[in-house]
């Protein structure tokens, strides 16, 4: 069964189309990033499926459920490109968070806790508060926090795309890591092509008015990525197959109809 | 540590350098007889350390009975249980109002003017109508004091209102699409971002409270005739300027001061209470 199955999705908010006929299947494990420039309706995509907007016509199911019921069931933790802390919570208050609201008791919060610092590697900082803490280190919480009640589905929205460059790599083979580690299925939205080829196992290019997905692209990399893997040939000529399927995104919409 | 000697020397300068505005004004004015915009002398301005003396000499000419301070200083805290009562009234109230008017955006729309006009119109108006309207009505414990809490009530709860609405709607859009995201419901949502987010505001609008309520006590006595209040000793003292003007400034150096006292209990609460990034502490 499909973690996320979006079918003939079309969003419209007022005269402009959004996203239009949109059909996409993600299986349990698939780390999936969405890939697009500015306005190809990628994160309208990401809450569609997240049920934080609805589609103006078709579906969005996440685990077989309709996505309101997915979400009212907790069956994704989300991360935004801002960490979203509340800064009158501590580190380990807000890795919480999600866990108060389901009612979970004291003991059980903070044994769950202290596993996500491990995770994310940030033990012996559960008593900071957010503003004591870098930019990178944040959005290490804000996964934590998203990942604390063990969701099927992770939702990312260019969570790194704040960050220097040198932190978003570090964070993106840590990310790979957790990913393995939890078992968990991944959409990640980003507009940075290495990015995408690097963690995906598959690439969703989309394309701008309307927003549609223009190719879908496979990455055969060997897994478990690593910092070498950046360096594979193979890593090369996906990146320009990405590259060259957004470009032709591009001129698709140049061309007179 | 370093930073609160830091203040107190500061605020010690400041003190002093008032201190040097008043009498340096006064010296000034009175050596070259200037009459704009009122003639200086020991009436319309007494010297800063007259005020003081008064205050430690016996309130009636003649060196009988108790201390000015000591009156004033009983007066001071029973208009601080009328303002204190008034205030957390007024802090209720007006979080409560602010809270079903942020809920209910359309109610805020038609009611909101009305919470407005409800300050344009003068205490002074609005407080002997309290008294009339409330005092039959309250039990025994109550009369007449009651009434005043009411009054200060009423010039408490207007700031926290709109800092409550404005709070409870700051929230950050993504924190509130978190919150959908883990099927949080309205009340949770309320009490777990909204509110804490509404904090500072609040806390905002509670320090401009906590002053004006002191003062909605005071305006408060003076329409309901209540005599133990800083606003019978303002009354009275008034009553005796031309002979002892020392006697008013008195009343106004405890009234300012029981003011600043309520404005620090509300900064020492948000100090304990609201968590922010040390930049963004007012």
């Amino acid at each position: 069964m499909s973690v996320v199955q979006i079918k003939d999705v079309t969003k419209r908010f007022d005269e402009t189309t959004a996203l239009q006929g949109i059909d996409l299947e993600i299986e349990p494990g698939e780390f999936v990033s969405l890939i697009g420039p500015s306005g190809c309706g990628k994160s309208t995509l990401l809450r569609i499926i997240g049920d934080l907007i609805q589609p103006t016509s078709g579906a969005a199911s996440v685990n077989g459920k309709p996505a309101r019921q997915a979400r009212i069931d907790r069956d994704y933790g989300i991360v935004f490109q801002d960490a979203v802390l509340y800064d009158w919570r501590t580190v380990a208050k807000n890795i919480a968070l999600p866990l108060e609201l389901a009612r979970w008791d004291r003991r059980r919060r903070t044994d769950k806790v202290k596993e996500m610092l491990e995770l994310v590697e940030l033990t012996g900082f559960e008593s900071h508060y957010p503003w004591q803490l870098s930019g990178g280190m944040q959005q290490r919480v804000s996964i934590a926090r998203a990942l604390s009640f063990d969701p099927a589905l992770l939702l990312m929205d260019e969570p790194f795309g704040a960050l220097d460059e040198m932190t978003r790599e570090r964070l993106n083979m840590e990310l790979l890591r957790i990913w393995e580690a939890s078992g968990s299925t991944v959409v990640f939205v980003t507009h940075s092509i290495a990015e995408a080829v690097f963690l995906s196992t598959r690439v969703v290019v989309m394309s701008p008015r309307p927003g549609r997905i223009s190719n879908v692209i496979s990455i055969d990399l060997q897994q478990p990525r690593t910092a070498t893997t950046r360096e594979d040939p193979r890593f090369f000529e996906h990146v320009t197959e990405v590259r060259e399927a957004l470009h032709l995104g591009h001129d698709l919409e140049r061309a007179p109809v | 540590m370093r930073r609160g000697v830091g203040r107190a020397v500061l605020f010690v300068l400041v003190l002093a350098a008032l201190w040097g505005l008043w009498e340096g004004y006064r010296w000034l004015w009175i050596r070259e007889a200037w009459t704009w915009p009122f003639i200086v002398n020991d009436t319309s301005m007494p010297h800063l350390h007259t005020i003081f003396q008064a205050l430690w000499s016996s309130a009636r000419p003649g060196g009988v009975g108790p201390l000015l301070i000591t009156i004033l200083f009983h007066a001071a805290l029973f208009t601080a249980k009328e303002a204190a009562v008034g205030f957390a009234l007024g802090a209720v109230l007006g979080f409560a109002l602010g809270a079903l008017l942020a809920h209910f955006r359309i109610l805020a729309r038609g009611f909101l003017p009305w919470v407005v006009a409800s300050q344009t119109v003068p205490i002074l108006v609005v407080a002997p109508m309290v008294v009339v309207w409330l005092n039959p009505k309250l039990p025994g414990p109550l009369q007449d004091w009651g009434a005043v809490a009411v009054i200060a009530a009423y010039l408490t709860f207007f700031p926290v209102t709109i800092n409550t609405i404005r709070g409870l709607l700051s929230a950050d859009r993504r924190a509130l699409e978190l919150m959908r995201s883990y099927a949080a419901g309205n009340w949770r949502i309320l009490w777990k971002l909204r509110f804490p987010a509404a904090l500072p505001y609040i806390f905002a609008a509670l320090k401009v409270s906590a002053t004006a309520s002191v003062v909605g006590a005071i305006i408060g006595e003076l329409p309901s005739s209540i005599q133990d209040g800083l606003g019978g000793q303002i009354i009275n003292y008034s009553q005796y300027y031309t002979t002892q003007p020392t006697g008013l400034w008195a009343t106004n150096v405890i009234a300012a001061a029981l003011g600043i006292t309520f404005f620090l209990i509300i900064l020492v609460a948000e100090k304990l209470v609201v968590r922010r990034a040390p930049e963004n502490v007012a």
